[in-house]
């Protein structure tokens, strides 16, 4: 199971080294953050903002705050597995999405912490080698608007927030957070209308009622 | 060069977000309301940055070819397509928009 989230996350891999590259990144710098962030969302929010001409601090905030369900993940991970010394350090750089959810989705001890360490060791291998993959493709493209580069990032967005809209909920949220994202934008510097849209959605989840996200 | 300065302190950043989950005490962020906002928080920020890189240009709102690759991302995950199939659609939409002029 590992593996095969391995293989689906190395085309998320070379989709984000190309942008990447494409945005304006050094191939050094697209391969720092595939290592040392590795963490999906938050690397597209990082270069995102930066190709759009917001500041490295809008994209550090950005990227940072969406790691805030990382953070959670870590609890959880905790709470299953309790890694000590080392061992904690290394499976917090490996706490993401895909490694979070084969480990939840096991049934005994052994099989989550085989599912954790698994997956998570599996995607990082295979997400760094797309990368770099990626990122050679994107150094060689000449013009990114011609092929539509831009709507790329446009789509992979979309693809990253598509399995997040569960319910009627998630989607008003979203609906929301783009309408004030858009309405902010001749108002606020670049990077800072996504932040504002942060803002909401923090207060939305604090108003909304649980048990329906 | 600042842009590395930016890149590392992001590292740093996300790296203190995933440990901080192992050392604070169990419970701590125990509390359902932590786990809503941080759903919440993930949506909301993905939606803002798909209305950013859809209409963002020099600071004005911008209706160009980036919203039919939007559309077309659209249909193509409402088809269950893998994320580098959507991500291509995207990418084609926009060229093929902008090459018919």
């Amino acid at each position: 199971m590992g593996l095969s989230i391995a293989a689906a996350i190395s085309l998320y891999g070379v989709s984000f080294g190309a942008l990447s590259t494409a945005a304006g990144m050094s191939l050094w710098q697209t391969v720092a953050l595939s290592a040392l962030l590795f963490s999906g969302a938050s690397q597209f929010a990082f270069i995102g903002i930066l190709a759009s001409g917001g500041t490295g601090a809008a994209a550090l905030g950005a990227s940072t705050l969406l790691s805030g369900r990382n953070t959670i993940y870590a609890v959880q991970m905790k709470a299953l597995l309790n890694p000590q010394g080392f061992k904690r350090l290394a499976a917090a750089q490996i706490t993401i999405d895909e490694s979070a959810a084969v480990a939840m989705s096991a049934e005994d001890p052994v099989e989550q912490r085989r599912g954790f360490w698994g997956a998570g060791i599996a995607c990082y291998l295979f997400w760094n080698l797309a990368t770099v993959l990626g990122a050679l493709l994107g150094d060689v493209i000449a013009d990114p608007e011609a092929l539509g580069l831009d709507g790329a990032v446009v789509a992979a967005f979309l693809g990253l927030l598509w399995p997040r809209l569960k319910s009627l909920d998630s989607w008003a949220l979203a609906v929301l957070a783009a309408l004030v994202t858009t309405l902010t934008m001749p108002l606020l510097a670049p990077g800072l209308p996504v932040l504002a849209a942060a803002v909401v959605a923090v207060i939305w989840g604090l108003t909304s009622k649980g048990g329906r996200t | 060069m600042s842009l590395w300065l930016w890149v590392l302190a992001a590292c740093a950043a996300v790296y203190a977000t995933k440990l901080l989950g192992y050392l604070v005490p169990e419970g701590w962020l125990k509390h359902p309301a932590v786990g809503r906002v941080s759903a919440m928080l993930t949506i909301g920020l993905l939606a803002a940055l798909v209305a950013m890189n859809t209409f963002s240009a020099d600071q004005t709102v911008v209706i160009d070819a980036r919203l039919g690759a939007l559309a077309a991302a659209a249909v193509a995950l409402l088809l269950r397509a893998p994320f580098i199939v959507v991500v291509l659609v995207g990418a084609a939409t926009a060229a093929g928009i902008r090459a018919l002029g």
